[in-house]
């Protein structure tokens, strides 16, 4: 297939939505690790959560929204009750046993899920008023995808008011900073952090279920886009949500555009069997590759938080 | 006279506004105890960060046994012979007290990459390690965790790390810090006793000791040298008197 | 007892019981249950790499699942370049485990450096998600590379073999994974007793402490990371002829996850936890998966009851906690 402006188009768009979806993954996370010092591997579970629980009160509705709410609402509350027993033992633990026991919770959501769901993937669909294409002058362009750009533009600004302007924010910031001086302040941490948590755990869920109505909602599906998440902050900053955008749409456009050209540009002097075999292969490492050369250049990211 | 051992010279260290070291210079010289007073705040941490390889200064040089070590890191000035303590005793705290020497003399030996032969059989460690505790007045808790020694234990464990080490210098960073009124005294006499091994540059706020130790003073305000000179200088300089000491008077 | 000497006999009990178990096994022509002692070797061999770095040396390693893979595809890309006959990169392939064994080290050993010399420039959790990514990394690399089977993975056709033995009586595989694994135990005992495991666990405590005595963090590190890259690949190389597969699946993050599990259980840092915790793993899949299908279920919550509340694992709870002398 001809690389036409068109497609070159279609691809950044496909690039940019990617990357937007990501920043809802990445926000969440490095809100956590900011405010509160913990990695969390579980975090690609609420995602799943998101998604699932989205699937299933759309079934259930029959309404697109509903299941959205749904979904958001069932991956905040399961966060906000995984930092209520789990969690917040882990605050003063080591990175080591953070890991341990978020892969745990990993284990026991995924089979979790499996008992609840079944062992199947679960379908969603894209809600009529979202269906079709419509024409963008250089090309037609999925509307679920661009309704995806909007509300993850809308997100990233609802965060910007929310961290930015609002007390809330400032705890969120003041707890960045230094976490004894808020407790000192009489600020509640233990409230505080557990809304945190929950935020995060909603922005995972919005991110599963937006994305499951385009590709299948199934376990497991959280993981590789954790992953993509973490080295979305690891290019970006940890504790940056500025960091976590730029990483994102880094990594959205460069994966995407990496995946639609290396086989092309590689068939121009290669046989193509060949050519779309190691064009793939080296696409998917691309953004590795990203990120390692960031890492040699900025060994905290493009926009530490701390300085 | 002798080169110094180790010389700063028009040290600058920054951050953002508040200028931590101002245009600092002074120098150590073979023989002698150079103190370094000042009150809380005047910098003396950073300094001594930038001297032992923490902090990189945003200007100025560090000499060291003619060397330039502005660009080195902390490992390289200790493998050079810099041996320092903490403010905060820093130590390997499941290690024993012996343990703890022998890492700095295995160090000093180079060899950091030989696999086989097992530390604790090493004679040679292990008797080294156990002399330098007796110098210090350990000996007799030798085989304590780290972690489990008293505060001024850990203070002279400090102390003989940088012995093991057979250092150019030494930079103490509040050696009596906590130590009660026997502990200074018997501090001091070691000390005394340790100039003619290598120079020592102290940093410290007992004042007694201070005076008692040193062969020249430094007195570091608001990132600045403010006066140096001997013991009877500084201590009827106008300057040093509003400064710091008149603080203490007041 | 004293402590040490408690944990030298858990190690032996351990060791001995690994050889005990399947021999009985072989007396009652119960060749699954040699199999399975097997598993837990490599396993346990995979996860001894491992625990040098992670539990020893306190790097939080969660892409050690890399070399795994990487230690089994060569043991299948040289093994299916023997039968075919066609040299790969100018060398003939090979079917001797111990050609393969130094060559799958190797080639772990220079990734290793590779990962290492960039990833040991940060800490904590960077280095966590660092080490993730790369492996993730090569792992797509694998998926995608048609030429060794990609997704579908690379089968072995025939175990390679080992002089003076039949490598595919499960008997005699199981002596030498466990041969293996006590020869190696033996080395990891040596270098943990050494100058540079004092220097590696001093550094593990206070690694500003052990600049300032004059040790160089980053360069001790990184040897440890190549061994321990070195160890894990040779447990991979291993693992591929006793599934006579290579797979993706091999460096997928979950392998990664499924390592650092092995060496909480057994104990984090103890010579002999990686033995303890591969038996623990398999046995705990071998029982529980034979009653549901949900076992991962049970095994994630008596995970986290060991982070939260069992925290030295089986070693820990049954020989003290470790002392440095």
């Amino acid at each position: 297939m001809p690389v036409t402006l068109a497609l070159i188009f279609e691809q950044m768009l496909n690039g940019v939505q990617f990357g937007l979806m990501l920043f809802l993954m990445s926000a969440g996370l490095t809100l956590v690790f900011g405010v509160m010092g913990l990695i969390n591997l579980a975090h690609g579970s609420l995602y799943m959560l998101g998604a699932f629980f989205c699937a299933a009160g759309a079934a259930a509705t029959g309404n697109f929204w509903l299941g959205l709410v749904a979904g958001t609402a069932a991956a905040a509350a399961a966060g906000a009750l995984i930092e209520v027993s789990v969690i917040r033992r882990l605050y003063t633990r080591d990175h080591l046993d953070q890991v341990l026991a978020t892969f745990a919770l990993i284990l026991i959501l995924s089979e979790g899920t499996k008992m609840v769901f079944g062992p199947f993937p679960l379908y969603l669909n894209v809600p009529p008023i979202l269906s079709g294409t419509v024409d963008l002058g250089l090309t037609p362009y999925s509307v679920y995808r661009l309704a995806l750009i909007g509300f993850g533009l809308a997100v990233a600004l609802g965060l910007w008011l929310l961290i930015g302007k609002t007390r809330l924010g400032i705890r969120i910031r003041a707890g960045e900073n230094d976490r004894e001086m808020i407790a000192a302040l009489g600020v509640n941490i233990r409230a505080l952090y557990t809304l945190v948590f929950a935020l995060g755990a909603a922005l995972a869920g919005l991110a599963g279920a937006l994305v499951g109505a385009v590709q299948s909602v199934q376990v497991g599906m959280g993981e590789p886009v954790l992953i993509l998440a973490f080295v979305v902050i690891v290019i970006g900053g940890i504790g940056s949500i500025k960091g976590a955008m730029v990483g994102a749409l880094i990594v959205g456009v460069i994966d995407t555009m990496g995946r639609f050209l290396l086989p092309r540009i590689f068939a121009t002097f290669m046989e193509a069997s060949d050519a779309s075999g190691l064009g793939a292969a080296l696409a998917s490492m691309l953004i590795y590759v990203v990120m390692a050369l960031v890492l040699i250049l900025r060994p905290k990211g493009l926009f530490p938080a701390h300085a | 006279m002798a080169d110094p051992v180790l010389a700063l010279n028009g040290l600058r260290k920054s951050f953002g506004a508040l200028k931590a070291t101002d245009d600092v210079s002074l120098t150590l010289r073979p023989g002698e105890i150079h103190a370094l007073i000042g009150p809380n705040g005047a910098g003396k941490s950073t300094l001594i960060g930038q001297i032992a390889g923490k902090l990189q200064p945003d200007a100025g040089t560090i000499t060291f046994r003619g060397r330039d070590i502005t660009r080195l890191s902390t490992a390289q000035r200790a493998r050079l012979g810099m041996g320092r303590t903490y403010q905060i005793s820093s130590l390997i705290p499941e290690f024993s007290a012996r343990r703890n020497v022998m890492l700095a003399l295995q160090a000093r030996q180079g060899h950091p990459f030989r696999f086989l032969r097992p530390v604790m059989r090493d004679r040679a460690l292990l008797e080294g390690a156990q002399a330098i505790l007796a110098r210090v007045g350990l000996a007799g808790r030798a085989s304590v965790p780290s972690a489990e020694l008293s505060h001024g234990e850990r203070r002279l464990l400090e102390i003989a790390v940088a012995l093991a080490l057979e250092p150019a210098c030494f930079l103490l960073d509040e050696p009596m810090a906590g130590m009660g009124t026997e502990g200074v005294g018997k501090l001091v006499n070691f000390l005394h006793g340790l100039k003619a091994q290598a120079p020592i540059l102290l940093v410290e706020h007992d004042m007694d000791a201070v005076f008692a130790l040193a062969d020249r003073i430094s007195v570091l305000v608001y990132g600045r040298v403010i006066a140096s000179g001997t013991v009877a200088e500084i201590r009827n300089d106008p300057r040093v008197r509003e400064a710091y000491l008149g603080e203490e008077t007041a | 007892m004293r402590d040490t000497h408690k944990e030298t006999v858990v190690n032996l009990a351990l060791g001995l019981g690994l050889l005990l178990v399947p021999l009985w096994a072989l007396w009652a022509d119960q060749p699954f249950t040699i199999t399975l002692a097997t598993r837990i070797a490599i396993l346990a061999l995979a996860g001894v790499g491992l625990n040098l770095i992670l539990g020893f040396g306190g790097m939080v390693s969660f892409g050690h699942a890399v070399f795994f893979g990487v230690g089994g595809y060569v043991a299948g890309i040289l093994s299916q370049h023997a039968t075919s006959g066609v040299p790969v990169l100018g060398l003939p392939g090979s079917n001797q485990m111990l050609v393969i064994w130094p060559v799958a080290m190797l080639v772990a050993g220079l990734l290793a450096a590779a990962i290492g010399a960039l990833s040991l420039r940060t800490e904590g959790i960077f280095f966590i998600m660092i080490t993730l990514a790369f492996a993730q990394m090569v792992y797509y690399f694998a998926i995608s590379w048609p030429a060794y089977g990609g997704e579908d993975g690379l089968p072995l056709v025939l175990r390679n073999r080992f002089p003076g033995l039949n490598t595919m009586r499960p008997w005699h595989l199981f002596l030498v994974a466990w041969g293996v694994l006590m020869v190696v135990l033996g080395a990891m005992a040596a270098l943990r007793a050494s100058r540079f495991g004092a220097a590696l666990m001093a550094i593990r405590q206070n690694p500003e402490r052990a600049a300032a005595v004059g040790i160089n963090p980053y360069g001790v590190k990184l040897v440890a990371f190549v061994i321990s890259g070195m160890v894990t690949g040779l447990a991979g190389a291993l693992m591929a002829d006793l599934s006579r597969f290579a797979s993706p699946a091999m460096m997928a993050w979950t392998m990664s996850g499924e390592l650092i599990v092995i060496i909480i259980l057994g104990g984090t840092g103890r010579l002999f936890g990686p033995l303890a915790g591969a038996a623990i793993l398999v046995g705990f899949e071998v029982t529980f998966g034979g009653m549901t299908e949900h076992w991962k279920l049970w095994l994630g919550l008596v995970l986290l009851a060991v982070v939260l509340f069992a925290r030295g694992g089986l070693i820990g709870a049954l020989a003290g906690r470790a002392r440095h002398g």
